[in-house]
C-alpha cells in the first residue's frame, strides 16, 4: 500500500460499526448458547448415561438341552429410566451335531421382528414380518442380511447360564 | 349485531387491509374448476391443509385424555375409545386423517410435478414442500407408537432398525431417538413431545413459508 503525501495512514481499527456488530452478535450468541445449550444437554442425556453390563443368569438344566431348538424364557432385571422391572428374554438353546450348547437370540437381524422355529415345518427359523429365513445355527437363509445374534453361554454345575449378546460365531 | 361489532373494532384497529391481503385476490380461470372440471387437480394441496388443520384439532383434543406412559397408553387410549362420547369419532378422525394426509399430499405434489410449478421461480417452494412432506413422515412415525400396542411396538422398533442402519451414525441416532438401549418409557415421551411439539411446531412454520411463497409468487400459469 503506498503512503502518499496528504493522504491519511491507514490504522488497523475497528470502526464503531464493527465495535457494536461485534459485541452485539457476541452477547446475542452467548445468551442464546445459554437457552439452547440446557436443553440440548437434557435432550441428549441417554446417550451419555452408562450402561450396566448385563448379568449371567441361570436359563435351565444343562441335561435338558437337545440337537431340535427349544424356547427358553428368563429374565432379567431392567431398568428403564423411572421405571424397573423383571424383563423376560427369550433364548433358543440346542445342542450342534458335537454336542456343543448355543443359544440364540429370538431378534430377527432384518428389522427385528421375534422368530420362532419350525413354523414352517421346514427345520428353521422363519420371521413372520417380511419371511426373513435362518437355519438352526441362525445362519441367514432369506431377506435378513446377517446371522440371528447369540448369547454368551456358560455353563456350571449342570446348569446353563446367558449372558450378554454376541455377533453369531457359528456361521 | 356482527356488522356493528366489526364496524367498532375496524374503527380502532384498521383490520381491513390485513384480511384483504390474505383474502382478496382473484382466482385465475385454469385453476377454476367451476370453468374447467379438470382444474380439481388444483385442490390437493388446500385438501391437505384441511386435513392437516383436522390432524391439529383432533390430536389436541385426544391430548385431554392421552397419558404418555407405558403402564398407561394402551388404556388411556381404549378409555377414550371406547368409554368417551364421541371417542370412536374423534380417535378415527386422526386415525384415518393420518393416513389421507399422505394421500392428498402425494395428489399434490403430483399435481406440481405435471403442471411444472416446481420449475423457476418457484424452486424454492418446492424444497419447503419437500421438507412438509418429511415433517408428515416424522409425525406419523412417532404418533403410530403413542397407543402403545403390539403393532405400535414393533412398528417403532423395526424404524429404530432402520434408523440404526445409516452408516457410522446409526447406532447413535437410534439411542438419541430412544432416550436409552431399548424402546421403553423414555421412547414414549420423547416420541409424544416430539409428536405434539416439536414437529407440529416445524409444520406450522413451513406451512407459514409455503403459504407466504404462493401469495407472492401467485398461481403457476396455465399449461
Ligand atoms: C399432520 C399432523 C399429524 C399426523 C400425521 C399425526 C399422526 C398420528 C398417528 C398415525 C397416530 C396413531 C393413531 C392411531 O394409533 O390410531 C397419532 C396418534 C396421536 N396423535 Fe397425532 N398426528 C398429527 C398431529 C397431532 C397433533 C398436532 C397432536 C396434538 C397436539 C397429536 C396428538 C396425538 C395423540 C395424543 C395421539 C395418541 C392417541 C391415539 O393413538 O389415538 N397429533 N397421530
Ligand atoms: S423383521 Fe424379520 S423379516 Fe423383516
Amino acid at each position: 500500500m503506498s503512503n502518499h503525501e496528504g493522504q491519511k495512514p491507514v490504522r488497523k481499527e475497528m470502526s464503531r460499526r464493527q465495535f457494536l456488530s461485534y459485541t452485539l452478535g457476541g452477547t446475542t450468541a452467548f445468551m442464546a448458547g445459554g437457552v439452547a445449550l440446557p436443553m440440548i444437554r437434557f435432550a441428549v442425556d441417554p446417550l451419555l448415561q452408562k450402561k450396566e453390563e448385563s448379568a449371567f443368569i441361570k436359563v435351565t438344566e444343562e441335561a435338558k438341552i437337545t440337537n431340535d431348538p427349544v424356547e427358553y424364557k428368563f429374565k432379567i432385571h431392567q431398568v428403564d429410566g423411572w421405571y424397573e422391572s423383571e424383563a423376560e428374554l427369550v433364548a433358543w438353546i440346542s445342542k450342534d451335531a458335537n454336542g456343543n450348547i448355543f443359544a440364540l437370540s429370538p431378534v430377527c437381524k432384518h428389522l427385528g421382528c421375534t422368530i420362532g422355529w419350525n413354523t414352517e415345518n421346514s427345520d428353521q427359523y422363519v420371521c413372520p414380518c417380511h419371511g426373513a429365513h435362518y437355519t438352526r445355527d441362525g445362519k441367514n437363509l432369506s431377506v435378513a442380511p446377517n446371522p440371528l445374534d447369540e448369547y454368551e453361554v456358560k455353563l456350571d454345575g449342570g446348569f446353563i447360564y446367558l449372558g450378554p449378546i454376541k455377533p453369531n460365531t457359528r456361521v | 349485531m356482527f356488522k356493528a361489532v366489526y364496524n367498532w373494532i375496524d374503527e380502532r384497529l384498521d383490520v381491513a387491509p390485513l384480511w384483504r391481503d390474505v383474502a382478496d385476490h382473484e382466482v385465475p380461470e385454469h385453476v377454476n374448476p367451476a370453468h374447467h372440471f379438470s382444474a380439481f387437480v388444483y385442490c390437493f394441496g388446500g385438501l391437505t391443509f384441511f386435513i392437516t388443520v383436522i390432524q391439529i384439532l383432533s390430536g389436541m383434543f385426544l391430548t385431554m385424555y392421552f397419558v404418555p406412559d407405558i403402564n398407561n397408553a394402551y388404556a388411556s387410549v381404549d378409555y377414550l375409545q371406547h368409554k368417551v362420547a364421541f371417542g370412536g369419532i374423534v380417535r378415527g378422525m386422526h386415525h384415518w386423517g393420518a393416513s389421507l394426509v399422505i394421500v392428498m399430499m402425494f395428489l399434490h405434489t403430483l399435481r406440481v410435478f405435471f403442471t411444472g410449478s416446481y420449475k423457476a421461480p418457484r424452486e424454492m417452494n418446492w424444497v419447503v414442500g419437500m421438507l412438509i412432506f418429511f415433517v408428515m413422515l416424522g409425525l406419523g412415525f412417532t404418533g403410530y407408537l403413542l397407543p402403545w400396542d403390539n403393532k405400535a411396538y414393533y412398528a417403532t422398533k423395526v424404524g429404530m432398525q432402520i434408523a440404526e442402519s445409516v452408516p457410522y451414525i446409526g447406532v447413535y441416532l437410534k439411542e438419541l431417538m430412544q432416550g436409552g438401549t431399548i424402546v421403553g418409557a423414555q421412547t414414549l415421551t420423547r416420541f409424544f413431545a416430539i409428536h405434539v411439539f416439536f414437529l407440529p411446531g416445524a409444520l406450522l412454520a413451513l406451512l407459514a413459508g409455503h403459504f407466504f411463497m404462493i401469495r407472492k409468487q401467485g398461481i403457476s400459469g396455465p399449461l
